[in-house]
């Protein structure tokens, strides 16, 4: 008797590892072809396409045109998807690229936003994005008053 | 052509999102109107507008005008400057709106419906100075940090509304009162229920006076969404930033009110003079109270080219935050010389005034033209930028026009 149960899980067991392995056949099957052609196992018919846009390919999200990032304005440069993915989130870029601050400044800005703000820690991406913003917004210097400048100028008619 | 049919089907909450701002209108949109995104918003269609004004911030938004927009004695909506700290409120159910009078200094918490305020109290109409308490801003150095403020964020429209103090009066003010708070519907930037974008006040001195007021009207109508509609704090002479938008709560306070943006840097500025670019410790830090005298020349704009022996009238106005302006001149050397305007006196407190000349210029030549108001204490606008204070705020440094006769 004691034979004949260790035969029986014996075969159960060889059952089941048989299930097993034809799984895993099935599934590398699967992958393999999803990997070749991720649309295969879409029915086309089931797709209503009317509400779909067609975006052509030099249509991109984070198109860059002269140096411009042009969804926010701002300056190409290293570090700055890091700045716009953590940095337009609340406000726009607007409210950056018109402010220039050097280091310790920009880290008492980040520093003031994460405490009041609900701005998040940033990591290592802290560095990244003020090195990014002194690079490429740095302070000017204006001294007390600076010259009238982009004066267009016009024609003025008699009253 | 399928990006734009895409943009159309898209909900305005989507769009919002697209262009990170919110439209404000979205519900009257015209149907062929198509925002475009990311690029210039059109100014008009969003907050009817002047398109000549100049966007600071879309998000939040923050607007200003040039000084020739501001020409007009009364300015119209169109040329008024847009300062906003956090998102415009997207819904306004005018029924349902209530002002709430509570604080530590209420001798009874009571509110009112819209209805209640306008017939339970007189109504007065004034014409008022607004100007940003960071007019001025971008000419700092070291650069001060905030929305680049040139000259614009200045007006002068007629408000129609309740005196402050006959509603606080009328819920009662007890004697320990120092201070009032508002508290406003729009959203924090992180759209955090628990986070005001701004919550300032004044002290009773200038909450008590005729002037200060509940306001429902600007320039005889409903006031624009994007200017407070439909209950605005009038506080003419302050950093406008007292004049609180969206007003829902009003709090008597036996202390300074402690609010968003009462406390640090904001709105405040060293009680003692400083340095360029020096720390100034919290405790130094003093609240703003009235604006400083200043003035902008409207007409002309600045660039024009005028003839020889023709002469140039100027036309332009000036205010001096609590105070009257007594004086305003002009000078045409870079301030070497100075000839006097006439100035008209203000329609009523708190107004700015008219001021007009007429010049003629030696020979040909590039000139400026440098406008100088004189308060009734005999201050005068400096020439080069005021007192450097860490957020940029009152500089009233003279404006100027540039000018050449062929």
């Amino acid at each position: 008797m004691k034979n004949s149960d260790f035969r029986i899980q014996v075969k159960a067991f060889y059952a089941f590892l048989l299930v097993c392995i034809s799984l895993l056949v099935l599934l590398s099957i699967v992958i393999l072809l999803y990997n070749s052609n991720p649309d295969i196992f879409y029915s086309k018919k089931e797709i209503d396409t009317k509400d779909y846009i067609e975006v052509s390919k030099d249509d991109n999200y984070d198109k860059i045109e002269n140096g411009i990032h042009i969804r926010t304005g701002f300056k190409e440069g290293e570090g700055l998807m890091e700045t716009v993915n953590n940095c337009t989130n609340c406000h726009s870029a607007q409210l950056v690229i018109q402010n220039r601050m050097n280091k310790e400044r920009w880290e008492e800005t980040i520093h003031w936003m994460q405490e009041t703000q609900n701005l998040w820690d940033l990591g290592d991406n802290e560095a990244i994005i003020i090195n990014y913003l002194v690079t490429n917004y740095p302070p000017v210097k204006k001294g007390r008053r600076t010259i009238l400048s982009t004066v267009e100028w016009y024609n003025l008619e008699d009253e | 052509m399928s990006r734009r049919k895409f943009i159309k089907k898209a909900t305005l909450g989507t769009l919002a999102g697209l262009i990170g701002a919110d439209i404000v209108f979205g519900a009257s949109m015209p149907k062929n109107y198509f925002p475009i995104a990311l690029q210039e918003p059109d100014l008009f269609q969003l907050f009817g507008k002047s398109p000549e004004m100049t966007v600071l911030n879309t998000k939040p938004w923050n607007i200003e005008a040039k000084a020739h927009l501001l020409d007009d004695k009364i300015t119209p909506n169109k040329a008024m400057f847009l300062r906003n700290n956090g998102l415009l409120p997207e819904k306004i159910d005018l029924d349902k709106w209530t002002l709430t009078i509570d604080g530590e200094s209420v001798k009874e918490k009571k509110t009112y419906s819209l209805s209640e305020l306008k017939s339970k109290f007189k109504q007065y109409t004034y014409q008022l100075t607004l100007e940003c308490g960071g007019n001025g801003r971008s000419e700092f150095d070291p650069p001060a940090k905030g929305n680049q403020w040139t000259i614009g964020a200045v007006s002068c429209a007629n408000w129609t509304g309740v005196r402050l103090k006959d509603v606080l009066e009328d819920a009662g003010i007890k004697e320990d009162a120092v201070y009032i708070g508002y508290h406003a519907i729009d959203s924090h930037l992180s759209r955090d229920p628990n986070k005001e974008p701004i919550s300032r006040g004044a002290p009773m001195e200038k909450v008590v006076q005729d002037e200060t007021l509940l306001a429902f009207k600007m320039n005889n109508e409903a006031i624009p969404l994007a200017h407070g509609y439909p209950l605005r704090l009038i506080a003419g002479g302050w950093p406008a930033s007292v004049s609180g938008k969206w007003i829902n709560r009003i709090s008597i306070r036996n202390k300074v009110h402690d609010g968003t943006k009462m406390t640090g840097t904001a709105y405040r500025v060293p009680c003692k003079p400083v340095a360029p670019g020096e720390k100034v410790k919290d405790e130094d830090m003093c609240i703003i109270e009235s604006m400083p005298v200043k003035s902008l020349i409207t007409f002309p704009k600045t660039g024009a080219i005028i003839k020889e022996n023709k002469k140039l009238h100027i036309r332009g106005h000036a205010w001096a935050g609590e105070l009257e302006v007594a004086q305003m001149e002009y000078s045409i050397d870079f301030g070497a010389t100075w000839l006097e305007c006439v100035i008209d006196k203000p329609v009523n407190r708190l107004a700015w005034q008219h001021f007009s000349a007429s010049l003629s210029f030696p020979q040909k030549g590039y000139y400026e033209i440098w406008a100088r108001a004189t308060d009734s204490q005999g201050v005068k606008q400096p020439m080069v930028l005021p007192g450097w204070n860490p957020k940029g705020y009152l500089n009233n440094a003279c404006h100027r026009i540039a000018v050449k006769v062929i």
